[in-house]
């Protein structure tokens, strides 16, 4: 158990050095110039400019040798500065980061969830009957074939536009300012609503695919034909398929939390969701490295927590990895 | 002796991408009370198609015709749900898959308790027959609460032996349970099948496998199968000694003896291969092999009783 | 072969999925012929005309013909799915292949590259990468997609070739001394041939997802048109709000069909090379 612990930590900590070094590096060889573009924006006297220019590049280390910049990087961050955002200047980036978060995890997390849930269920149902089967497969296909944009695009026109029931910008209307007022959350969660099912649809069809397969195979397993044989009735040889089947699709969820970002992103940007990939998008459309280095850094962490929590989970749940035998296939 | 299980005209095909393949064409056959039975035969003539159809007779497996009876009612095997009512508690299997056939991630302790379970017995009731059940194989009881995974492949057999006589079933079907085994254990896991029936534990017991050594040692009557059909029938002693079918004559020929030096004779296997199931050809089937086989032979032999409890499928086997 | 041709004209969802492919494929092919306009770019009507004789499928805010852009963005969209899924396909293949053959400290080393790379979010990566390219073109997107999306395929084709390598055949071989590229090419090769297939079709389509995700955040070609730029430049020019469905639901409408029709493809083929899944 401590074994297989150890040395998903030893990954989770190499990739996270691996991800901070390309992080790093890719902006530093790459052609343009940050501390210009911030230069430009406070028009002046090209005298001032010079001076600022020369200022800026000491604030930011950027006179320093390679090595050292490297370093400095790291120990910045150890001491939680990911630098000044450009885009919001003054703002550091870490606050910009920060005051975004939760937008993304109140649309994430609960599409990952739910989807997770009723997919899995979705799943199994076909599994067990082969005609609802033939018809449905297609339709998970389908759902997970759906560019995730494209259907935010759909209900925020369909929804939104042609019916209107929903608004299809913000996370809540320009007149309010949060707080937990009825009236704030009413209004929060229609701006919520079509984010969320942008998400959530899509999702369905991944898990219900898998589910669909596992609980297949279960079915088909030496052990249900020997239940099967001694007189055991449908209900137990099901049961005991959905929970050896569930197990990978715990895993599966570790790792839909790395592709989830795609959707995520897409999503937040149609429908100007004030979340961390809208930032990324801003962050890339003004410029601002600093920004989209810390978004980057940030996303990595949560992404590799989520993934440690998620093992953690699974050893709780599978009882061979639990006793140490080498049984994860992952 | 009264009859267990009477098999009549039985019938099972496989569905098949090319066909149905006659895996079992046409069998007939008594088991009897307190009987162990061997089934023999090589790959493919039908022997485990028998032991399963007895059971469990799943798609692609097919029902075409025959009966079965038990005790003399009878068996609804091409019913599913019905045979829900027989199943672990009048008839019993051991599977070929043994080593895979209890879920991983589940103790062994709580598989059992849902199993008897699902009949309507609370584990509470059987417990001491289990603990009892374990230490006749030399198991501990402690096993009760490890995982499957936990256990070697010769645990896990005499494991899965406990679990399917747990209810004291009439007939147990034990399916190729030695065809994995080294010789030494083949005969201690042989021999802890015959005491479960001198013990009463189980009534009659079928014996599937293609090593007539085994059987040898524990079957009062074998029966020979071929190509989905049988071939012979007799007790232990006279089929061995006294083979009439030439296949099974082939079959006891290709048997090494202990004590004996292949220089006088020697070890023949039977050339050729089995007939193909899907079209099989017209007459014996063993015809393309026999070393016997005339224009007779063009015709389909019957199972003749030539002598008492002594049957042969042959034109050129005479009445005693 | 024959026997594969037999299989897969009986195969439903082969079936579906290559009708379908073949219908986007073709009109990529003719379709900039076809169409009444040759420069997807270029302004030919009124602007924000829904769709007509005169154009296909509308106008956009600028006036341009959106048929013209789909077909062009179909072309885009197969050469992405084309170069950045073959060649995530052929660095997957060369990786797994090398680490299951071998074994050892170099499977060890490859492994753990593979590891760290599965758990960084794709998106993520390319985003880092191209916000930094001073010129994005198809190429460049193919070629960054194919860096990044090979890590799945590695696992798997190692997996595969642990578990063929160990088969009686490859022994055999051995045995007999036929050196190792002969046992490579003969032995172990046509057996992972139909997997190959597979695992392409699946970039194929992954890298067609990932192309689009980067076009419409704006990390798109600089110069030309795909159909997420298409989508992109809707949304960023209210196509949603003005209810200009022509402009938007096309693009979104063909990688839909033509991701599905790649997994019904890719269950079909599965199908087709293993009997044991073939439905009567």
């Amino acid at each position: 158990m401590l074994r297989y612990l150890i040395k998903k930590l030893y990954i989770y900590i190499l990739t996270f050095f691996f991800a901070v070094t390309i992080d790093w590096l890719i902006p530093r060889f790459m052609p343009g110039d940050p501390i210009l573009v911030l230069v430009s924006r406070f028009s002046g006297l090209p005298e001032s400019a010079k001076v600022m220019y020369g200022y800026l590049i000491k604030a930011f280390g950027l006179d320093l040798p390679l090595w050292k910049q490297y370093l400095n990087f790291w120990i910045a961050l150890f001491k939680g500065d990911l630098g000044i955002s450009i885009y919001m200047y003054p703002k550091p980036v870490l606050d910009v980061i920060a005051q975004a978060i939760p937008y993304t995890l109140v649309v994430l997390l609960p599409s990952i969830l739910l989807s997770w849930i009723v997919g899995n269920y979705i799943g199994a149902v076909a599994a067990r009957h082969r005609s609802l089967d033939s018809s449905m497969l297609p339709i998970f296909y389908i759902l997970t074939s759906i560019p995730y944009m494209w259907l935010g695009i759909l209900l925020a026109w369909a929804l939104g536009v042609v019916l209107g029931i929903f608004p299809i910008a913000g996370a809540y209307s320009f007149s309010m300012r949060p707080n937990w007022s009825w009236e704030f959350i009413t209004d929060f969660l229609r701006h919520w609503i079509l984010p969320f099912l942008s998400l959530f649809i899509v999702q369905i069809g991944g898990w219900a695919i898998g589910m669909r397969n596992l609980i297949i195979y279960e079915l088909e397993a030496n052990y249900s034909r020997y239940l099967e044989a001694l007189g055991a009735s449908e209900g137990l040889i099901r049961r005991y398929a959905f929970k050896n089947a569930i197990l990978p699709q715990i895993t599966g969820l570790a790792l839909q939390l790395g592709t989830i970002v795609a959707g995520s992103i897409a999503t937040e940007v149609v429908f100007s969701y004030p979340g961390v990939g809208y930032l990324l998008l801003q962050g890339i459309l003004n410029q601002d490295y600093f920004l989209v280095q810390g978004t980057f850094l940030f996303i990595i962490i949560g992404v590799l927590v989520a993934n440690f929590v998620v093992d953690i989970l699974y050893m709780v749940f599978d009882p061979r990895i639990r006793l140490s035998l080498g049984g994860e296939s992952v | 002796m009264t009859n267990l299980i009477q098999i009549e005209r039985l019938r099972i095909y496989y569905k098949t991408l090319h066909g149905d393949a006659k895996a079992l064409d046409d069998v007939t056959f008594t088991i009897n009370d307190k009987e162990i039975l061997g089934i023999a035969g090589e790959s493919g003539c039908g022997k485990s198609t028998l032991g399963n159809s007895l059971i469990l007779l799943k798609p692609p497996m097919k029902y075409v015709s025959g009966e079965v009876k038990i005790n003399g009612e009878k068996l609804p095997i091409d019913n599913n749900t019905e045979m829900r009512r027989y199943r672990y508690k009048k008839i019993s299997l051991i599977p070929q898959y043994a080593m895979d056939a209890l879920n991983p991630t589940r103790k062994i302790g709580g598989i059992i308790r849902d199993l008897v379970g699902q009949h309507k017995i609370k584990y509470e009731e059987i417990e001491k027959r289990l603990h009892e059940r374990l230490n006749m194989v030399k198991l501990s009881k402690d096993v009760l609460n490890m995982y499957p995974f936990e256990l070697s492949g010769g645990m896990k057999q005499r494991l899965v032996l406990v679990i399917s006589t747990l209810l004291n079933p009439d007939l147990l079907i034990a399916d190729e349970v030695t065809s994995a085994l080294d010789v030494s254990s083949q005969k201690a896991v042989s021999l802890m099948f015959k005491e479960f029936r001198d013990r009463e534990i189980v009534n009659s017991i079928i014996f599937i496998t293609h090593d007539i050594a085994v059987l040898y040692q524990i079957a009062d009557r074998i029966v020979i199968m071929y190509a989905g059909k049988v071939a012979e029938i007799g007790p232990t002693e006279e089929i061995i000694a006294n083979p009439l079918h030439p296949y099974t004559k082939a079959l006891i020929k290709s048997l090494p003896n202990a004590g004996i030096r292949h220089t006088k004779e020697k070890l023949e296997g039977i050339p050729g291969h089995p007939p193909n199931l899907i079209n099989p050809p017209a007459g014996c089937r063993f015809r393309d092999r026999c070393p016997f086989a005339d224009e007779n032979c063009l015709e389909e032999p019957p199972l003749k009783e030539i002598n008492k409890g002594r049957l042969v499928a042959c034109w050129k086997v005479k009445d005693l | 072969m024959k026997e594969f041709v037999h299989f897969a004209l009986k195969n439903t969802k082969f079936k579906i999925g290559l009708v379908i492919l073949l219908f986007f494929i073709i009109l990529a092919i003719i379709g900039p012929y076809i169409s009444h306009y040759k420069d997807p770019l270029e302004y030919v009507s009124m602007s924000n005309l829904p769709p007509s004789r005169e154009n296909w499928l509308g106008t956009t805010t600028f006036g341009q013909d959106v048929f013209t852009q789909f077909v062009y963005g179909l072309r885009s969209t197969f050469f992405i799915g084309l170069f950045g899924g073959g060649l995530a396909t052929i660095i997957g293949l060369l990786i797994g292949f090398i680490a299951g053959y071998k074994g050892g400290l170099l499977d060890d080393l490859l492994m753990m590259l593979t590891n760290i790379l599965i758990v960084i979010p794709t998106l993520a990566l390319l985003i880092i990468i191209a916000a930094y390219l001073p010129y994005r073109g198809i190429g460049i997107q193919s070629v960054i997609i194919g860096l990044t999306a090979w890590p799945w395929t590695a696992r798997a084709v190692r997996a595969q070739t642990l578990s063929l390598r160990s088969r009686e055949f490859v022994n055999l071989a051995k045995i007999t001394a036929l050196r190792p590229l002969k046992i490579v090419l003969e032995e172990i090769a046509p057996n992972m041939m139909s997997y190959v297939v597979m695992v392409f079709i699946l970039q194929f389509a992954g890298a067609i997802l990932a192309a689009v995700g980067l076009d419409f955040i704006g990390l798109g070609p600089t110069r030309g048109i795909s159909l997420g730029l298409m989508m992109q430049y809707s949304v960023l020019w209210n196509a949603i709000q003005l209810g200009m469905w022509w402009w938007f639901v096309p693009p979104g409408l063909a990688i839909t069909m033509i991701v599905s029709s790649l997994y019904f493809l890719n269950i079909g083929l599965d199908e087709i090379f293993n009997p044991r899944l073939r439905e009567e």
